[in-house]
């Protein structure tokens, strides 16, 4: 079209006959719509060579590590104490941090979207340093903190209280992984609705909690989700921060990324790759969640536009 | 905005409940079949220790339960902690509960008394043989066939040689393969520093890379295939050959080598506190019974108990053993001058990255 407008408008200025050919236009035309099949064919081929060679090879390579010796050996390696204790222990961190960071990640972006207060953008700043900072940086600043040559170390240890190389050390330092992803995602979704329906919520007389549920929520419902998925298997992952505050306990302190590695180093291949493929379809079975959730709100939707 | 989405809202918190809830029993249920044995008293003890002694361990612990059980009514639980030396005595230091430290070094162990006074200074006399219940020394691991013809020591200086060994920062093996190198240098310059300097730097320059552990290095060199040579544990080199290697690789034992000494010790300020004293001490000295030395023998640490090693003499070959005192004048001498900031290995760095 432009190329029409462009050819007319110059033949005009130009004072010169404007010459169209028609079969050259709708030539044009197509072009303008549709890629060239050689160029689609090119893009979809790298999309395909980088999702088989960056995801599914891995992966597969991880299952038929893990199956390479029979569903006996994945069994064997699974239930084995030191493996159900560090599946326990990662399943405890995720139950703790995922609700607590839910909870700070709805608050967060609540104040940071609806509010206007001085050091606004500091505090947005400030969330997004867990990105910035490495993990290891991150395990040594509470060994630093809890140690017990460090500064809260003597009074912990005085009044008996473990953090560093226990299970609160752990969690401590995932959280503080983990703390941007739900508010991450909710921050720009929040600011982008204003709050003109909360404002309407609430002058049709609706209190504080019922505008939150009935308005807010929804609202945010999908960012939500996403975030706390995010936040769920970065915390069930998290290596390099626990690492530093686990003090790799076998059977205690161990989660299971600490315990695959331990399995590696100990020359028990199949093991590491069996609970490997656990780790791997932990995380599978949290985006079905979020696949079914989003069918059954499609499914809603549907019957009740029906 | 109107008020008909309460329904999505609910079948949605509906799920989120029906996962917590599933998530919980799932949990509990982990939880009770960990606790469904809990008769006899139960004693648990924290033995951190180094990298190779993985497989080790993991038998004494079964061991020394047996033999715990039938003295005491108690049943011992030991958990275990591996890593670098150098880090896990760091993490004691900084507060981990060991009852034990099992280390590959005196030195790491001395630390635990110069800064934190977890032990008392003269902790090596209190059990036989410097508290080491098992020695080992250091050989050359190669690949099969030896296709870059190595035969001691001196071939690792050679252009087409890649070494590898971890980290002497972290790594107590890697100290030990560094006064290995050392104490032959010194042997064959006539106790000139200046070419023994050299001769290591030399080495150094041939390493592509310091793991922080000795198992990471061995991983370096049997799995990832990097490297010509690997210096190693003796006890680490036989496991790679009769475990991993099946045929691929081959030990070379120099003429002359270091005795390496790892010593054990029960850190006193955690056992006072967890009130764990005796089990303690007595996992400790059961290493030194026949049983645990033919265990140890087994995994290809040399006993120190000269009947267990006299059965299993054949394992191990015989070669000239120099010992740290003799040479060095004690770890902590050795770890000062080598390996503290500013200390030799750090010049020995400096000088191979200012070209």
């Amino acid at each position: 079209m432009n190329t029409f407008n462009q050819a007319t408008r110059d033949g005009r200025d130009a004072g010169a006959p404007a010459v169209v050919d028609d079969g050259d236009l709708a030539r044009r035309w197509q072009r303008a719509t549709d890629e060239p099949a050689w160029l689609k064919a090119v893009l979809i081929t790298t999309a395909l060579i980088f999702v088989g060679l960056f995801l599914v090879l891995p992966l597969s390579v991880v299952l038929y590590g893990a199956f390479e010796r029979g569903l006996a050996a994945w069994f064997e390696a699974v239930r084995d104490p030191d493996a159900l204790s560090a599946i326990r222990l990662t399943l405890l961190i995720v139950a703790i941090v995922v609700p607590l960071n839910t909870v700070f990640g709805v608050a967060a972006a609540w104040a940071i979207a609806k509010f206007e207060f001085p050091g606004k953008p500091v505090l947005i700043s400030l969330i997004d340093m867990p990105f910035a900072i490495s993990p290891v940086v991150v395990g040594l600043i509470f060994v630093i903190l809890f140690g017990s040559q460090g500064w809260l170390g003597p009074w912990l240890a005085a009044h008996d209280l473990r953090i560093i190389f226990a299970a609160p050390g752990i969690v401590i330092v995932i959280a503080f992984g983990t703390l941007p992803f739900i508010a991450r995602e909710l921050i720009p979704l929040m600011q982008q609705q204003g709050k003109e329906e909360e404002e309407a919520s609430l002058t049709l007389g609706a209190g504080g909690l019922k505008t939150f549920w009935y308005v807010t929520l929804p609202n945010i419902k999908w960012g939500l989700i996403y975030g706390v998925i995010l936040c769920n298997a970065r915390a069930m992952g998290e290596f390099g921060a626990v690492a530093v505050v686990s003090g790799r306990i076998r059977g205690e302190t161990n989660t299971v990324p600490l315990h695959i590695e331990v399995l590696y180093n100990e020359y028990m291949f199949t093991a590491a790759f069996a609970v490997s493929s656990l780790l791997t379809g932990l995380a599978l079975v949290t985006i079905a969640i979020k696949s079914i959730i989003e069918w059954q709100d499609e499914r809603q939707k549907r019957r009740a536009a029906a | 905005m109107n008020l008909t989405t309460p329904p999505t809202l609910w079948s949605l918190s509906r799920l989120t409940a029906s996962i917590l809830i599933g998530g919980a029993v799932l949990g509990a249920t982990l939880g009770v079949s960990s606790q469904a044995q809990a008769q006899t008293e139960r004693v648990e003890l924290l033995n951190v220790s180094y990298d190779p002694t993985r497989e080790f361990y993991r038998a004494y612990n079964q061991l020394f339960a047996e033999h715990w059980r039938e003295g005491h009514d108690q049943e011992v639980t030991v958990r275990q902690s591996h890593g670098g030396s150098g880090s896990q005595g760091r993490s004691v230091i900084d507060g981990i509960d060991a009852d034990v430290v099992t280390l590959a070094l005196a030195y790491d162990i001395d630390a635990l008394h110069d800064r934190a006074d977890l032990l008392p200074e003269d902790w090596q006399t209190r059990l036989p043989h410097n508290s080491a219940p098992y020695t080992s020394t250091i050989v050359l691991l190669v690949r099969e066939g030896n296709p870059k013809n190595i035969q001691g020591w001196e071939d690792l200086v050679r252009e087409d040689v890649e070494v590898i060994t971890p980290n002497p920062k972290t790594s107590g093996g890697a100290r030990w393969n560094f006064l290995a190198l050392w104490g032959y240098g010194l042997e064959q310059f006539d106790g000139d520093e200046e070419q023994t300097f050299d001769f290591v730097r030399r080495v150094f320059e041939n390493v592509p890379v310091l793991d922080s552990g000795a198992r990471g290095a061995t991983n370096t060199f049997v799995q990832r295939r990097l490297g010509d040579v690997l210096l190693a544990w003796e006890n680490e080199a036989i496991l790679s050959v009769e475990e991993l290697g099946r045929g691929d690789f081959e030990i070379v034992v120099p003429a002359q080598s270091i005795l390496a000494e790892p010593p054990v010790a029960v850190v006193d300020a955690n056992v006072e506190r967890k009130g764990t004293r005796e089990v303690a001490e007595g996992y400790l000295e059961y290493l030194y019974s026949s049983e645990a030395q033919a265990l140890a023998a087994q995994h290809y640490y040399r006993p120190v108990d000269e009947a267990v090693l006299a059965e299993y003499i054949d394992e191990f070959p015989s070669l000239d053993l120099f010992t740290i005192d003799e040479v060095f004048g004690g770890w902590r001498e050795a770890q000062t001058r080598f390996f503290n900031d500013g200390g030799v290995f750090d010049e020995i760095l400096e000088a191979i990255n200012t070209p």
